[in-house]
């Protein structure tokens, strides 16, 4: 075992495949020589060479395409795209596209792509740098939308998601790059796409989330368990598709629940969990379903960034909320 | 200042074999096609009009559904599809399903797809292609991919993918033949230039004298061909290929052509942009005219022939008809089952749902 922060952890699951499998190509912009603005493809180059690992022209979606056309001659691409903000270069290869060809193929082909790219806020980014886009891409049917929220996690996620024959967006949160370390096995292992994980047993609320407010939840569960609230925190890991059975089973048993999530509210995955919830579990809740979630402006790159973005204060609010409905 | 503009058309002179009178006017450039070969190539230039004719009267019968006509432009499609091997793969624009039928796609699924049935998207095996794109543009990008990948896998294979003069001023189109000569991806690029996206003239889309001209950006070869000359597209095509296949990289291919029909059946009318002295001038350079003329003049030709071939083709489409009303309608259950390898659970829930429906 071996302590590795996140970025350490998928730059090992993308070295695990790139040995594995010959078919897997990994690029992007200057994935290359320089190994990625934030040094994911370090070192990627030097062991397996430019036919495997190479840098692309400056347009995203010209990477999409080229990825479609890698895949349709059988490779198992493994594109970058710089910032998820830069994803709307390349709605159309992403949603018109990949995440259409095996219908469109009549399922005789398919799509073994995952697209690689940072996102999140807190990091002091320009504009269209940390935008939490992953409704937009939930949204889209075809695609799966991956997003872990530590390095054992991210491994695991990442190395299923290469192995995926159907195209996996794979979000990587800035802010958790180099945050923390942990344990993370240097032998290869898998981690499901599309299960949850319950981080943090308890009996009174359950807080939803994925990414970095996992971290937040946590925080605002230690924070709650000193004035005597239970919180279970469940981390979505996968937001496409979602394991409503993990929180289905956990808001039976808490019967209360908050979902946060970093996008701003409108729409997307926060929206779409609390409608599962009451349409399936209605008769289990002792209060309504909250939301945390950012307001529905344009992120707020630099400036009023601490306030935008939710924290774990916002979720003990909410949690009380619940708690004295 | 250098002016590199001037003189650009000379750069691009257009390359033609045979004229509209149906002479050679190029012996050099002549490939070397088996009288066989000619032949073939004409009964599918005649097949292929006569395909146009009965799909229309079938859209027009709401029986066909989507369809893009082809009429004019056969040379083009059928000439650079002439010029492949089998092992070459397609990614057409949704008017290039006869490059998809004579690759190998059986006429009834190209009517399934028509009808926007999802097998006529099934390619059979060893058929190298994708069904046609609806998104104008985005096959280029994809091509450059396929390009790439065969240069990797070393396979003496091309991608050719096909758009219109519109395309051409998709920012897909910029992207993908710029990538495509950045990796030396074993690509062709061909823009049939039908004069008009829908109704606004290529003059409108662009100051560039030429659709070819735009290849010297990419650092590729681009070269202006009379698309109405299906020797001179088949000759083009195939030297583009050698090239690709020889390691020296993509090339742009410009076709100038005409469609005689409207954009697609659904509710285009081409007087809205266009004279009738405009078609009458185009449809005297007709593609099956002139190779008509050249092949009689061979005594390769005959009108007994075509209309023996006219006859046949009616038949087949005929019996593709019946074959295509005699597939299944889709279900929502088939699209259900199309979307993943593995079904998620929230798609599990509604084919249990939609099964449901259907079984009603």
């Amino acid at each position: 075992m071996a302590q590795m922060t996140m970025i350490q952890a998928i730059t090992d699951a993308m070295r695990t495949e790139l040995k594995n499998d010959e078919n897997v190509l990994v690029f992007g912009e200057d994935v290359g020589q320089n190994g990625g603005v934030f040094r994911a493809t370090e070192g990627l180059q030097d062991e397996f060479g430019e036919e495997r690992v190479f840098d692309t022209p400056l347009a995203e979606s010209g990477i999409g395409g080229l990825s479609i056309g890698l895949a349709l001659t059988d490779f198992r691409p493994v594109p970058e795209i710089q910032f998820f903000g830069f994803v709307y270069e390349t709605m159309d290869a992403i949603s018109g596209q990949m995440a259409r060809y095996r219908y469109r193929t009549g399922n005789t082909r398919s799509m073994p792509i995952t697209i690689r790219s940072p996102f999140g806020g807190g990091v002091h980014t320009p504009e269209l740098h940390a935008d939490s886009l992953e409704g937009l891409m939930a949204q889209q049917p075809g695609l799966k939308v991956v997003i872990p929220s530590n390095p054992y996690d991210a491994k695991g996620l990442l190395i299923q998601s290469i192995r995926d024959n159907d195209p996996v967006i794979f979000l990587e949160h800035m802010k958790l790059y180099r945050s923390f370390r942990e344990e993370v096995p240097e032998e290869e292992y898998t981690i499901e796409l599309g299960k949850a994980e319950v981080k943090r047993e308890g009996s009174d609320v359950t807080l939803i989330a994925y990414g970095a407010m996992v971290h937040s939840c946590l925080k605002a569960a230690e924070e709650l368990e000193q004035d005597g609230i239970s919180a279970e925190v469940i981390d979505l890991r996968t937001v496409s598709p979602v394991d409503y059975e993990t929180i289905l089973a956990s808001v039976e048993k808490t019967n209360r629940a908050v979902m946060v999530q970093e996008a701003q509210k409108q729409a997307g995955i926060a929206a779409s969990v609390v409608s599962e919830i009451q349409e399936k579990a209605i008769l289990h809740l002792e209060a309504p379903v909250l939301r945390v979630a950012a307001p529905d402006t344009v992120y707020a790159f630099t400036q009023a960034e601490e306030i935008w973005l939710p924290n774990h204060k916002d979720i003990v609010e909410k949690a009380n909320k619940v708690m004295n409905f | 200042m250098k002016r590199v503009l001037e003189n650009i058309e000379n750069q691009f002179e257009m390359f033609q074999i045979l004229n509209e009178e149906g002479k050679i006017v190029n012996e050099d450039a002549m490939p070397d096609l088996s009288d066989e070969e000619l032949k073939e190539i004409m009964k599918r230039m005649v097949y292929t009009r006569i395909l146009d004719q009965r799909s229309i009267a079938l859209n027009r019968q709401g029986r066909l559904g989507f369809y893009a006509p082809t009429a004019g432009q056969e040379a083009s499609q059928l000439g650079s599809q002439f010029a492949l091997e089998k092992a070459d793969f397609i990614l057409p624009g949704y008017r290039d399903v006869p490059q998809l039928i004579w690759h190998g796609l059986p006429l009834y699924q190209a009517f399934l797809f028509s009808r926007g049935h999802f097998k006529g998207n099934q390619m059979p095996e060893g058929v190298n292609a994708v069904s046609p794109q609806i998104i104008i543009g985005a096959q280029i990008t994809q091509a450059a991919g396929v390009g790439l990948g065969f240069k990797k896998r070393k396979e003496d294979a091309v991608a050719i993918t096909y758009t219109g003069d519109g395309g051409a001023s998709q920012g897909d189109f910029y992207e993908g033949i710029n990538f495509a000569g950045a990796f030396g991806a074993q690509s062709i690029f061909v823009v049939q230039n039908n004069r008009f996206a829908i109704s606004v003239p290529v003059e409108k889309q662009s100051a560039a004298q030429t659709i070819a001209q735009k290849a010297v950006a990419a650092g590729i070869e681009g070269i202006q061909v009379d698309g109405m000359d299906v020797l001179a597209v088949y000759a083009a095509t195939k030297e583009a290929r050698q090239r690709a296949v020889d390691g020296e990289g993509p090339t742009l291919i410009e076709t100038l052509t005409y469609r005689y029909g409207p954009h697609t059946m659904a509710g285009d009318d081409p007087t809205r942009y266009r004279t009738e002295d405009m078609d009458n001038e185009w449809e005297k350079q007709d593609p099956i005219v002139r190779f008509r003329t050249f092949l009689e003049s061979k005594d390769l030709w005959s009108e007994e022939e075509e209309n023996e071939l006219i006859e046949k083709a009616k038949e087949e489409i005929k019996a593709a008809v019946k074959e295509a009303d005699n597939t299944p309608k889709q279900k929502v259950t088939d699209l259900i089952e199309n979307m993943y390898e593995e079904l998620p659970s929230n798609l599990q829930e509604q084919m249990e749902e939609y099964k449901e429906k259907e079984s009603k």
